[in-house]
């Protein structure tokens, strides 16, 4: 378990680059505006680093307590669907799956 | 300065304090019950009550902070907690593109709005343009924080009442992550980078499981960086 030392530099660490993505941009807007790499970044990253998350995600789910596997795949399965039949509504979408990993989770 | 800057007369402000809270109604809607999840979160996976309104506090990033729970729990070390902050959050450097910060005059406040522009705030605002004084804003990205800080203690204080552990329950970050990818790929352009991105995390995690994550973003990183090239020389003269 982590002792407050960490907790308070982690806080610090995840402060900083947080206001800094926030802020910078705004001092260098035109620059910015008119890289390429950035721009060409903008379209490419937000995709595969989302779909790194859930997999790393899924990972953690599937792996714990010695094997989930079969539940966390039926569960991403109905997020999925859910997320695409309720018209992508991620409250939804997102209770549904959960539900749905914690209820065989408990069977099995 | 020629003008002396009035804030204006009190019911025309009151006016705009209501609008702004308005428009964060029906985001505020979908933040709420996060917030709660993530309250739930944090006490379920033994960290002190008080990580989950400090977190809100110094990120002020949802799925970043429900990351961050359980990256705390391994003690996940600060270059790795760093390098995920900021490719999770590279997203915000975009926002300043067509947020309309130029209406905040006190710097205070300035600073605030910056420091609060969330992924609502800014979708909120490029939604329905044009209509935007200060104090709308400003109202808006506070009332914000008070739901998304508030969820977050309204499950802290859940998680206390609640009889046992409920297993499973942190796979509500692997769904929110599922549908912010579905969201993201709604057009087969955006295929190359999700197969690059899966290439990444499983070669990642062949090779260093325990640190997949970091690895599997930087390879990732990499891998575009390598597309980036390539498609610049075979259009060279398209600049």
């Amino acid at each position: 378990m982590p002792d407050t030392w960490y907790i308070l530099a982690v806080l610090g660490t995840v402060f900083t680059i947080t206001l800094a993505l926030r802020a910078v941009p705004f001092a260098v807007l035109r620059p910015l505006r008119e890289s390429r790499l950035v721009t060409t970044m903008a379209g490419w990253l937000p995709a595969g680093i989302l779909g790194i998350l859930a997999l790393s995600t899924f990972h953690g789910s599937a792996g714990q307590g010695g094997g989930h596997l079969i539940q966390a795949v039926v569960a991403v399965a109905v997020t999925a669907a859910a997320h695409l039949l309720s018209r992508r509504r991620t409250l939804v979408s997102v209770a549904a799956g959960t539900v749905t990993f914690v209820a065989l989770s408990a069977l099995g | 300065m020629h003008t002396t800057p009035s804030p204006g007369p009190p019911v025309h402000r009151r006016a705009e304090v209501a609008a702004g809270v308005r428009a964060s109604l029906s985001a505020g809607l979908g933040m709420f019950p996060l917030g709660v999840a993530y309250g739930l979160l944090v006490i379920q996976a033994g960290l002190p009550w008080w990580v989950a309104p400090a977190l809100s506090i110094a990120a002020f990033a949802g799925s970043l902070e429900l990351l961050l729970v359980g990256m705390m729990v391994a003690v996940t070390p600060l270059a790795a907690v760093a390098l995920t902050t900021f490719l999770v959050n590279f997203r915000h450097v975009f926002y300043a593109f067509s947020f309309p910060l130029q209406l905040v005059r006190h710097p205070l406040a300035r600073t605030y709005s910056v420091y609060a522009l969330i992924d609502e705030a800014y979708a909120v605002t490029v939604g329905s343009p044009g209509r935007w004084t200060s104090w709308r804003l400003l109202s808006m990205q506070i009332a914000f924080q008070m739901y998304w800080v508030g969820g977050g203690l309204a499950g802290v204080v859940l998680a206390a009442r609640l009889p046992a552990h409920i297993e499973g329950l942190e796979f509500a970050l692997c769904a929110l992550f599922v549908t912010l990818t579905l969201d993201a790929c709604r057009t087969t352009a955006q295929l190359p980078s999700l197969l690059l991105a899966g290439l990444s995390f499983a070669a990642a995690l062949a090779i260093a499981p325990d640190s997949a994550l970091f690895l599997g973003l930087l390879a990732f990183l990499g891998a575009l960086t390598v597309r980036y090239l390539l498609a610049r020389r075979r259009e060279p003269a398209d600049a």
